[in-house]
């Protein structure tokens, strides 16, 4: 059967490779320093959904993000790997959003594309770590969800199959379609770029990305594929009310950059004679047995 | 009505120990408001078995729902059962593990109460807050307090209107403590088709596989951990053969095992496990607050480091400055010779 799968995919800043320049003086994340990247587990749900577009001929795969005009990047990406189309939900008024805010705006965003068979994202952000995206987009949809997925084994007769993690092993489940999944890390990882589908899809923009004076602008207007879908609270039929800062019911008291207490640290260097009085202070003291 | 609410997770009929170490925590925020500890389980041919590892950590009132399908754990029935009791019981607070069982159903609840869930809390405490906005002044709020953004910062998180305040909290964050053998609590055997409509039992469990851990490093009470300094899987073998001697176990920083030097199992961090030791000797690693987060509170820090500006050194009380490559193995000939 051929399977109509949206794929929710996150830009974030890349927080694994944090320098000393992250944080500023004021202890503020400077969010300048750090580069702006696909989730890396949006990717291993991305390569699940290529791989079921693959096996159920006449399937669609697109990109869901929300985000500034900036993320349309992770549509690019996404095109560039073999998906078919995408939308950008952008608007003033999804900003400030917390998990339940933002899963309101994309399952709105879900009803709007419709008849979706499978949603499939990333189990979490490397930005947030909540992982609850999903499981919040699937009870607003009234789906099925199978989180920590590892491998979609098949598709059948509307059901699908799938391997998952759980704590201190794994499971495989049966979840009738349509059904939300979220994909562990341990999942396969995602293909590369297609150097075709690049050249096809480096001038795809959404139309707030585009400043007006680029030099490839006639393009747009000979193909209609660079243009990608670009959704407001409106376009979407949203409640305002629902999304951003004021759809949020958690707020943020604090923010305080860690500082722990230092301890007076012995320095020691690695030669023999340091070690060796180390380890013997720590056996006559009944540290070390 | 307003009390606080524990779901208690289980493996068969086991009470999960996170789910213990959230009850004992739960009954300090109930003493702090002045409320009741609720908890609430939910499985099959649980009734009998699972009171005895409830009740004893102060719990006033247990909810259990044993019905065919409850076990294995699948998302629609137990949201159901959280989500139909939460409206009858209207709690201000609810706790739960943040396993991959708390990381699927919460989400999932707060989503259809739309009420406000905040996971992997390090710290949770009840306070006062005041919206500078509404110029509303709340008091008794749940203060879930997390690492953020990569744990390059804490933020301190509150629900002020919604119900209930939800947090996932990790295991081993919190200590677990049996408060009296004896506690006498109320239990409530609940109508499951009462909550959980049959539609809900779609999703199967064709295949399940759990093994006990492999190894015992929550408990332990040496931890050798690495970092992403220790270059590669084998320069991993010297931190097995150093914990091998002292009788401890191996851990590792999110970097070493994203950089797949190390299984996940074994990533300490807010992350994953957060660890007590004795001794945590830190090989290689930076000493990122998300590593930090899952092991500040050791008896003793030692850290090996080639950088002596690695932050992990500032929370070390011995310094080694040094490669791993040198340092490992002395610590390991200087053991031998002088342990009996």
């Amino acid at each position: 059967m051929s399977l109509k799968i949206v794929v929710l995919a996150k830009q974030v800043p890349d927080t694994r490779n944090v320098g000393k320049d992250a944080m500023t003086a004021e202890g503020t994340v400077n969010r300048a320093a750090l580069p702006a990247i696909f989730n890396p587990e949006d990717l291993n749900a991305l390569e699940q959904a290529l791989r079921l577009k693959e096996q159920n001929p006449g399937s669609t795969v697109g990109i869901l993000t929300m985000g500034p005009p900036r993320a349309g990047e992770i549509i690019r990406q996404g095109l560039y790997r073999g998906a078919d189309t995408g939308w950008l939900l952008t608007d003033r008024l999804f900003a400030g959003a917390d998990t339940l805010a933002t899963s309101y705006a994309l399952a709105t965003a879900i009803k709007k594309i419709g008849n979706v068979d499978i949603v499939i994202g990333g189990r979490q952000a490397i930005d947030g770590d909540t992982a609850q995206v999903g499981p919040q987009v699937a009870e607003k949809l009234g789906l099925n969800q199978v989180t920590y997925a590892e491998e979609i084994l098949k598709i059948e007769n509307g059901v699908a199959t799938i391997r998952r993690h759980i704590d201190g092993g794994v499971e495989t489940v049966e979840a009738p379609l349509p059904v939300v999944i979220t994909v562990n890390g341990s999942a396969a990882p995602c293909r590369p770029c297609n150097a075709k589908l690049v050249m096809k899809y480096k001038y795809a923009t959404c139309p707030m990305e585009r400043k007006g004076d680029e030099p490839y602008t006639y393009l747009y207007n000979e193909r209609p594929y660079l243009t990608l879908n670009q959704w407001s609270v409106a376009d979407v039929d949203g409640d305002a009310q629902q999304c951003g800062l004021s759809g949020s019911p958690t707020k943020v008291k604090a923010v305080q950059s860690i500082v722990f207490q230092a301890k007076e640290s012995k320095t020691l260097t690695p030669s023999d004679a340091d070690v060796e009085s180390l380890v013997k202070e720590l056996l006559d003291e009944k540290i070390i047995g | 009505m307003n009390n606080v609410f524990v779901y208690c997770e289980i493996e068969g009929t086991t009470v999960a120990e996170v789910s213990q170490e959230l009850l004992t925590k739960g009954r300090k925020l109930a003493n702090t408001l002045g409320v009741q500890l609720n908890a609430v389980v939910a499985g099959t041919g649980i009734k009998g078995k699972v009171e005895s590892q409830i009740l004893p950590y102060g719990v006033d009132k247990l909810f259990v729902f044993d019905a065919e399908g409850l076990f294995p754990y699948t998302s629609a029935p137990h949201t159901d059962i959280l989500v139909n009791l939460f409206k009858e019981e209207k709690p201000q607070i609810c706790l739960m593990g943040a396993t991959v069982i708390g990381r699927d159903l919460g989400p999932r609840v707060s989503s259809s109460l739309t009420s406000g869930l905040t996971a992997d809390c390090t710290q949770l405490e009840i306070g006062d807050y005041d919206d500078k906005k509404t110029e509303k002044h709340y008091e008794g709020l749940l203060y879930q307090i997390r690492p953020a953004f990569g744990g390059n910062i804490v933020a301190t998180i509150v629900n002020p209107e919604h119900r209930p305040q939800m947090a996932t909290v990790r295991s081993g964050v919190m200590q677990r403590e049996i408060l009296d053998e004896n506690y006498k609590g109320e239990v409530v055997y609940s109508d499951v088709a009462k909550y959980v409509p049959s539609v809900d039992y779609v999703v199967k469990v064709i295949d399940r596989h759990v093994e006990a851990a492999k190894h015992n490093l929550k408990g332990a009470p040496i931890v050798v951990a690495g970092g992403y300094g220790m270059g590669s899987r084998e320069g991993f073998d010297m931190l097995f053969k150093l914990a091998k001697e002292l009788h401890g176990e191996v851990g590792a920083s999110r970097a070493a095992v994203d950089a797949g030097f190390v299984d996940h199992d074994r990533q300490i961090g807010q992350t994953g496990i957060t660890v007590h030791p004795k001794v945590y000797i830190a090989c290689g690693i930076s000493g990122q607050i998300q590593h930090i987060a899952g092991m500040q509170d050791s008896g003793i820090i030692i850290s090996v480091n080639s950088d002596p500006d690695a932050p992990i050194n500032k929370i070390a009380d011995y310094v080694i400055i040094g490669t791993v490559e040198e340092v490992v193995p002395k610590l390991i000939k200087y053991y031998k010779q002088n342990s009996k």
